[in-house]
């Protein structure tokens, strides 16, 4: 199913092909970096968001209502 | 829709599928251009990302996204190269199809290109996601080349899936 389906606009062609070697290492290549990056992008915002709640709770743990809190974090 | 709308192509992908679906040689006479996207994509998950190469280069893009699931929102600065949120994975919710429009002004300008996009995985369930990307591509040559490719798994688009461009006229 590794077909590419390319559209010439200046003339309408449609042509459906078959991927290259080259093209499928491309490809391959693109999506493992693409999942690289995702992975670190979700440990980024994982690591933000347990900030975040660790830092409610300590807010909580010293009085702040939960109105107070939403203030300051906004 | 505005008359100055105009089809420059459409494609519908068939039944064994597409890797990549490629528009080229983009004439350069319009002001902006739009492609409408619906996917449906091989493989699980949440959301199927969907990049964008423009003059088959995949890099020099910086952006902002902003996305929400129903129950929290999730916003940042993504990657090096243009994602958009758009497309549904193949276990979803049978038929279903993620959609998305791709908008790129001033596309044949010798300026960086800036692009917004606005996509959602629809899953006509609880679960769907949505997300808007504000994108500039750091690169003066004029765009007559965009190539649209699923990027986790790799995977493919599937059958009846389609991407449509338009350009758009400012008169």
């Amino acid at each position: 199913m590794t077909t590419a389906i390319e559209v010439n606009c200046a003339t309408g062609e449609v042509t459906e092909r078959e991927l290259t070697a080259e093209e499928l290492a491309q490809r391959e290549a693109d999506a493992a970096a693409y999942a690289a990056r995702k992975a670190e992008e979700d440990a980024v915002a994982e690591a933000t968001a347990a900030a975040k709640a660790s830092g409610q709770a300590k807010l909580a743990a010293l009085g702040l209502t939960p109105e107070e809190i939403a203030a300051l974090s906004n | 829709m505005a008359n100055t709308y105009i089809q420059i192509a459409s494609v519908t992908v068939g039944s064994g599928g597409a890797s990549t679906i490629d528009f080229s040689s983009i004439p350069a006479t319009y002001t902006d251009l739009v492609i409408k996207l619906s996917a449906r994509v091989t493989g699980t998950g949440t959301s199927a990302n969907i990049g964008l190469k423009f003059n088959n280069i995949g890099t020099s893009f910086s952006g902002l996204y902003l996305g929400g699931n129903g129950s929290s929102a999730v916003s940042g600065s993504p990657v090096t190269e243009l994602t958009i949120w758009t497309a549904t994975y193949n276990d979803s919710t049978a038929n279903t199809f993620g959609n998305a429009e791709i908008y790129i002004p001033n596309y044949a300008s010798a300026n960086y290109k800036s692009v917004s996009t606005d996509g959602v995985a629809e899953n006509n369930a609880t679960d769907g996601r949505d997300a808007f990307t504000a994108t500039l591509w750091s690169n003066t040559a004029a765009i007559n080349q965009i190539t649209l490719t699923p990027q986790v798994g790799p995977g493919d688009f599937m059958q009846y899936s389609t991407a449509t461009l338009y350009g758009i006229k400012k008169s």
